[in-house]
C-alpha cells in the first residue's frame, strides 16, 4: 500500500468528460420468471437516475444486469464506447461501474480499513489503466468524508452500524474511481436522519464529480427528493419515465406504484 | 519423566505434519468450502514425482523443490478441470468428486511407480540428539521439520495478512460475489488458493515420507488425523488448524506411549466426537451454520 497524501480539499472535479452510461432494451430472466422485460433507462453523468417500484418489481435485478452478476437475454449496456453488455462483473467493475448491492456488501471477516483496501485496489489499476490518476480518491479523503468510520478504520467491518456500513461500502465504491455508481437500497434499515445524511453526500459527489448513479429505491419520496430523473418499474416493465419532480407531484401515479 | 520428554518431542514433529496437512485443508475449506479428501493423494503423489527425482540422481533439496512445484501446478490443475464444473450444483457435489480423485490418484499412483514399499531418504539424521549423556527423542530430521511447517506457516500468514494479493484472496474467500463488483478475478482466486494448499500438502506428504516407507496408501492415517486436527481447530482458522495440528499430535503421543499406540487411531476418533459435541465450529473456528 502506498502512503496516503494528506489533502486539505477532497478531489477535484475531473476535466475530462466522463463516459455516459446506455442502459437499452433490457431482459433478463430469473430463474423461471422473466424479470425484466426490454427495460431503458435514462442517465447523464452529474445526475442521479431514482428506479421506483414496488418489492419484485425488478429493480434489484436490473443493477444485478448493468454489473454483470445476471446475463441479459437482450438488450445492451454499454459504458461509452464499451459494450459490457453480458460482460463479467470484475470486468465491468474494472470498466468503471461500482455496484453496491442490497444488504450493503459490507466484507464483515475483513477490517473497515481491508474492505476500503479492496476498493483502492481496483481504483489504482484503472488509474494506471488510465495513464494517469483520476479523480485521485485516497483512503484519507473517505475516511474525511465519513468521520464515523475513521475511528473504527482497524476494527472488524461487521462491529459497524447500519448507516456506518453504508457509509463504509459508499466509500469503498468512489475509492474504485467509478464513472458509474448503482446504488441498491442504500436506505433500508438505517433512521431517517441517516438517510438524509447520506442522501446529502451522494447529492454532493454525483454533481461534484460528474459520477452517473442509478439509485435503486423502495423508498419513493426520499430517492425522488434527491433524484434528477425517476423511473417506475412495475412486474419488469417500466411504467413511468419522468423528471423526479413531475414524478413526485403525480398523485394517481404514485398511489398506483410507489405507495404514498 | 524421561518418558514425557520423550513422547512430547515426538508428538511435536508429528503434530507439525498433522498442522501442514490441516493447513492445506483449512486453506480449500475457507475459500471454497469444500473438504479436499483428495489431499493426501496429491501429496503420495508429488511424493512419488521426488522419489523418482531422488532414483534419477536428483539431490533431496532438488526433489523437494519439484515435489512442492509439482504440487502447485496438480492443486490449481485440479480446480479448475475437475471441481470448477461441478461448484455450481449441490454443495456435496464437489466433496464425492474430491472421493473420486483421491481413488483415481492412488490407483493411477499404483499403476505407474508399483504397489510395493519404497524407502524414501530424509536429508537429516535420524537419531536422536544428545543433551549431555541423555538421549532426546527428537532427531535431526524431525526439528527439520518443525522448522519447514514454522517457516511455511508464517510465509502463508504473511501473504494472507500483508500482501494485496493476500487480501484479494481472503476477500475472494469471504465473500464471492463482493468480490468481483470490486474487481477482483475471484475465480483466479479460487484456482490460486487451491494451489497453495496443495503446496503445503505436498510439504506435508514429503516431511511424513522422509526416512520412512512409501506405498500408495502411505498418507491414509494422516488424512485422518490430519483432518481431526484441523475441525479441532476449527475449518476455518489457519491458526487454529496448526494449533489443532499441534494438539493432535502430542495427544496421539502420550495416548501411545503410555497406553499403547493400538489406542491412537481410537483416541483420534474420540477427539473428533468431543469436538463436534463441546464445541462444532471448532477452537478458533466462527459459530456459522453449516448446510453439508
Amino acid at each position: 500500500m502506498t502512503a496516503p497524501e494528506r489533502r486539505s480539499e477532497r478531489p477535484a472535479p475531473r476535466s475530462t468528460a466522463p463516459p455516459a452510461l446506455v442502459v437499452e432494451g433490457l431482459t433478463a430472466t430469473y430463474g423461471p420468471v422473466t424479470a425484466l422485460r426490454e427495460v431503458s433507462i435514462p442517465t447523464e453523468p452529474g445526475r442521479v437516475t431514482a428506479v421506483l417500484g414496488a418489492n419484485g418489481a425488478g429493480k434489484t435485478t436490473l443493477l444485478r444486469t448493468i454489473s454483470g452478476l445476471v446475463r441479459p437475454q437482450a438488450g445492451q449496456v454499454r459504458l461509452g464506447e464499451r459494450d459490457l453488455t453480458g460482460a463479467a462483473p470484475e470486468t465491468v467493475a474494472g470498466a468503471g461501474v461500482a455496484h453496491v448491492p442490497e444488504g450493503r456488501g459490507v466484507i464483515t471477516e475483513l477490517t473497515v480499513e481491508e474492505n476500503l483496501r479492496l476498493g483502492s485496489l481496483l481504483g489504482r489499476r484503472r488509474a494506471s489503466g488510465r495513464g494517469g490518476p483520476a479523480r485521485g480518491w485516497s483512503l484519507d479523503d473517505v475516511l474525511e468524508l465519513f468521520p464515523a468510520i475513521a475511528e473504527r478504520r482497524r476494527r472488524p467491518a461487521d462491529t459497524l452500524s447500519g448507516g456506518e456500513r453504508q457509509m463504509l461500502v459508499i466509500g469503498r465504491a468512489l475509492l474504485t474511481e467509478p464513472d458509474v455508481l448503482l446504488l441498491d437500497e442504500p436506505s433500508l434499515g438505517l433512521a431517517p436522519r441517516v438517510v438524509t445524511q447520506i442522501f446529502a453526500v451522494l447529492r454532493d459527489l454525483t454533481e461534484q464529480h460528474a459520477l452517473t448513479v442509478v439509485l435503486v429505491e423502495q423508498n419513493a419520496r426520499s430517492a425522488l427528493e434527491v433524484a434528477d430523473t425517476g423511473v417506475v418499474l412495475a412486474l419488469g416493465r417500466v411504467v413511468a419515465v419522468s423528471e423526479a419532480a413531475e414524478l413526485a407531484a403525480d398523485q394517481a401515479l404514485r398511489h398506483a406504484y410507489l405507495g404514498f | 519423566m524421561q518418558q514425557f520428554l520423550d513422547l512430547t518431542l515426538s508428538g511435536l514433529s508429528q503434530g507439525a505434519i498433522y498442522a501442514a496437512f490441516a493447513l492445506a485443508l483449512v486453506l480449500i475449506w475457507r475459500s471454497t468450502r469444500v473438504v479436499n479428501f483428495a489431499q493426501g493423494a496429491m501429496g503420495m503423489f508429488t511424493t512419488y514425482l521426488a522419489l523418482l527425482a531422488v532414483d534419477a540422481g536428483w539431490s533431496y533439496w532438488a526433489a523437494l523443490l519439484l515435489a512442492l512445484g509439482s504440487g502447485l501446478l496438480l492443486g490449481a490443475f485440479i480446480e479448475r478441470v475437475v471441481i470448477r464444473p461441478v461448484e455450481n450444483g449441490p454443495e456435496l457435489n464437489p466433496v464425492i468428486v474430491t472421493l473420486g480423485v483421491f481413488i483415481a490418484l492412488q490407483a493411477l499412483a499404483s499403476l505407474l511407480f508399483g504397489a510395493q514399499y519404497r524407502s524414501f531418504p530424509a536429508p537429516f539424521g535420524l537419531t536422536g540428539l544428545q543433551a549431555g549423556s541423555v538421549n532426546l527423542a527428537i532427531t535431526p530430521y524431525g526439528l527439520f521439520t518443525i522448522g519447514a511447517v514454522l517457516v511455511t506457516m508464517i510465509a502463508l500468514v504473511a501473504l494472507f495478512r500483508f500482501t494485496d494479493l493476500g487480501l484479494r484472496l481472503r476477500a475472494s474467500a469471504f465473500n464471492g460475489e463482493v468480490s468481483r463488483l470490486l474487481g477482483v478475478p475471484v475465480g483466479r482466486m479460487l484456482t490460486l488458493g487451491w494451489a497453495l494448499a496443495a503446496v503445503v500438502g505436498s510439504l506435508s506428504g514429503l516431511l511424513i515420507a522422509g526416512g520412512e516407507l512409501v506405498w500408495p496408501a502411505y498418507m491414509d492415517p494422516l488424512i485422518v488425523y490430519g483432518f481431526v486436527a484441523a475441525v479441532l481447530g476449527g475449518l476455518d482458522s489457519p491458526a487454529g488448524a496448526v494449533i489443532g495440528g499441534v494438539a493432535i499430535g502430542l495427544a496421539l503421543s502420550y495416548v501411545s506411549g503410555y497406553a499403547g499406540s493400538e489406542f491412537a487411531g481410537l483416541a483420534a476418533l474420540l477427539i473428533l466426537v468431543a469436538v463436534l459435541l463441546v464445541r462444532p465450529a471448532g477452537l478458533f473456528g466462527r459459530a456459522t451454520v453449516r448446510k453439508v
